[in-house]
C-alpha cells in the first residue's frame, strides 16, 4: 500500500537540465512507497523574469497551475524546485481564497489550494525519517558533508512557514538519519546569484566561490543540496570558478535524494550521478560507499 | 571653533530639514499602488544593506532606494543598476525589522522602469527576463534547449564571444553537458498554450 499520495509539480529545468535531481526523486519515491501524480498538463511558475518585470503574470501563470492542480483528488503537493515552491506560496498569499479568485481561475471554492511541500522538508518529517532509516542498507559512514539550503526554500518566512529561516535543519536532519555527518557552517543561506549565472557569471563567480571557500575552511568534503539552481551554479560552473578564484576546491555537490538512493541502494544511483560535472565518484570510492556491483 | 562646528552642523540641520519639509510622497504612494511594501516605515537601520549578498555590484544600498524612494527620488532610483543586479534573494525582506518588502518593492521598480521606459543600464539582465518570458510564451513551460541559445544571440554575447575568439570554453562546456546527458529533451507544446499566451501577452518579443 502507498503510505502517501501527492500530487507533483516538476517545473521546467527538472525536465531539461536538472534530470539527475527529477530521476532521483522519482527513484527515491517509488521506493518510499510513495505515490507522485503529476499535475496534468502544468505549465511554468514564470520564475524570477515574471516576478521581476510581470507580477501580474506571475501571479496569473500560478493560478493556471493550481486549477489544474484542482482536478485531481491529492490535497498536497510536493515541489521539488525551491523556485516553484516560492512562486506558488507567494500566489496564495497574494490572492486570498475569495469568490473572485474563484472566478478568474476557476477553483472549486470548497476545495481551496493545496498544501505546498518542499522537497527537503517532506523528507524531513518524523513519519519519513522513520521510513527512511528503515530503508538503509549502506550508511553513509566517514562522509562529512555541508548542507546548502539557499534562499527560495526558506525565505521570506510568512510565504515559507519556516521558523528557522536563518539556520534550516531538514537537510542536516536528513543526512545525518543516512549516517552522515553534516557539519554546522554559517552559509547555509547564503545566495549562489541562481539564473544572474547566465548575465552576471561574475556575481555568481564571486557568491559560489565564497561558498566553496567556506565549506573547505569547515573541513566538509562535499555540499549537499536541495535546489537545482544551487546544483547548477555548484556543479556545472565549478571549474570555470575554480579558474576565476585561482584555486581547486574540488567539492562534489549532491542532492540529498541521490544521498538517500545511495545509503538505500536505489538502483538508478550511477546514472543520476554520473549526469553531475563535477566527478562525484572519487571521493565516494575513497569512503567505501562506491561499489557497484 | 566650537561655534563654527555648531554653525556647519546647524547648517546641514537646516538642509534636512528642507529635504523633509518638502515631501515628494506621489512616487511612493504610486509605487505602492503597486502592492503593499510598506517603505515609509523604514527607520534606516541598514539590516537589509548589511545581510545583503550582491552590495559589491550595486550603485545604491537597498537601505538607500528605500530612502530615495520615501524621498521622491524619482530619478535617482529608476536609473539605478540596483534594482537589475539584485539576487531576489530575499534576505533583505526576511530579515527587516519593520517589515518592508525590499526585494518585491525593486521588482516594483523594475516594472515602473519599464513602464515608463527608462534606459535600462544593465541590458542583458532585461534581456534574459525577457527571452524567458518569451520562451514560456511560446511553449507553456521554459525550454532550456532554445532558451540559451536565444540569450546567448540576443544579448549579443554569442557575437562578442564569435569577434574575440572566447568560445573555446563554451564549447567545451557545451559539448561535457551534452555527454552526460543533459539536453536531450524534446520540446513540446502542453495543451492550455493558448491561456499561456494571453497570461504572457506582453511578452511577444
Ligand atoms: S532593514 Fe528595513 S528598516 Fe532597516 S534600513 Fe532596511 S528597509 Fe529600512
Ligand atoms: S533580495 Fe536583492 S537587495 Fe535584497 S538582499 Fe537579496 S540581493 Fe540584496
Amino acid at each position: 500500500m502507498k503510505i502517501f499520495e501527492l500530487a507533483y509539480y516538476p517545473g521546467c529545468s527538472l525536465q531539461g537540465t536538472a534530470k539527475d535531481y527529477a530521476e532521483s526523486i522519482i527513484g527515491i519515491c517509488e521506493s518510499l512507497d510513495i505515490q507522485l501524480t503529476e499535475v496534468p498538463d502544468w505549465n511554468c511558475c514564470g520564475a524570477t523574469a515574471a516576478h521581476s518585470i510581470d507580477r501580474r503574470a506571475s501571479l496569473d501563470l500560478v493560478g493556471r497551475i493550481f486549477r489544474q492542480a484542482a482536478q485531481m483528488p491529492q490535497s498536497e503537493m510536493l515541489v521539488p524546485c525551491p523556485m516553484c515552491f516560492n512562486r506558488l506560496k507567494t500566489a496564495i498569499l497574494a490572492q486570498p481564497f475569495d469568490q473572485k479568485t474563484e472566478d478568474q481561475y476557476r477553483i472549486p471554492m470548497e476545495k481551496g489550494f493545496p498544501k505546498i511541500w518542499d522537497t527537503a522538508n517532506f523528507f524531513a518529517t518524523q513519519q519519513m525519517m522513520e521510513t527512511i532509516s528503515n530503508k538503509v542498507q549502506q550508511p553513509l559512514k566517514g562522509l562529512k558533508v555541508v548542507c546548502y539550503y539557499g534562499c527560495m526554500a526558506n525565505r521570506p518566512s510568512e510565504i515559507s512557514d519556516e521558523t528557522d529561516f536563518e539556520n534550516p535543519q531538514s537537510l542536516d536532519r536528513i543526512v545525518m538519519n543516512l549516517g552522515a555527518t553534516p557539519i554546522a557552517w554559517p552559509f547555509k543561506t547564503d545566495c549562489c546569484g541562481a539564473t544572474q549565472v547566465l548575465s552576471r557569471p561574475d556575481i555568481v563567480s564571486h557568491l559560489v566561490g565564497n561558498l566553496y571557500d567556506m565549506a573547505r575552511r569547515v573541513g566538509a568534503q562535499a555540499v549537499v543540496v536541495s535546489c537545482q539552481m544551487c546544483h547548477a551554479n555548484l556543479d556545472i560552473y565549478q571549474e570555470k570558478i575554480e579558474a576565476d578564484w585561482g584555486r581547486r576546491f574540488n567539492l562534489p555537490i549532491y542532492y540529498f535524494s541521490e544521498l538517500i538512493g545511495l545509503a538505500s541502494n536505489v538502483s538508478g544511483v550511477e546514472k543520476w550521478l554520473s549526469s553531475h560535472l563535477t566527478d562525484p565518484f572519487p571521493l565516494l570510492r575513497e569512503l567505501g560507499l562506491w561499489n557497484p556491483t | 571653533m566650537i561655534t563654527k562646528d555648531y554653525k556647519r552642523r546647524e547648517n546641514k540641520i537646516e538642509q534636512m530639514h528642507q529635504a523633509t519639509l518638502h515631501p515628494n510622497e506621489i512616487f511612493l504612494q504610486q509605487l505602492e499602488a503597486d502592492g503593499k511594501f510598506d517603505a515609509d516605515v523604514c527607520f534606516q537601520c541598514r539590516k537589509c544593506t548589511n545581510g545583503c549578498p550582491v552590495t559589491f555590484a550595486m550603485d545604491l544600498y537597498p537601505d538607500e532606494v528605500i530612502r530615495l524612494v520615501i524621498l521622491g527620488q524619482r530619478e535617482a532610483v529608476l536609473k539605478c543598476r540596483t534594482i537589475w543586479v539584485c539576487a531576489a534573494c530575499e534576505t533583505c525582506t526576511a530579515r527587516c525589522p519593520n517589515g518592508v518588502k525590499i526585494a518585491e518593492l525593486m521588482d516594483a521598480i523594475k516594472e515602473r522602469t519599464l513602464l515608463e521606459r527608462v534606459p535600462v543600464p544593465q541590458p542583458q539582465i532585461l534581456t534574459l527576463h525577457r527571452t524567458f518570458l518569451k520562451n514560456v510564451r511560446k511553449w507553456g513551460r521554459a525550454f532550456e534547449g532554445t532558451l540559451l541559445p536565444a540569450y546567448l544571440l540576443r544579448s549579443g554575447q554569442f557575437l562578442h564571444k564569435w569577434r574575440e575568439r572566447l568560445w573555446g570554453w563554451d564549447i567545451k562546456f557545451g559539448w561535457r553537458l551534452l555527454y552526460r546527458g543533459r539536453f536531450f529533451h524534446f520540446p513540446k507544446k502542453i495543451r492550455g498554450k493558448k491561456e499561456i499566451r494571453n497570461i504572457l501577452i506582453h511578452h511577444k518579443k
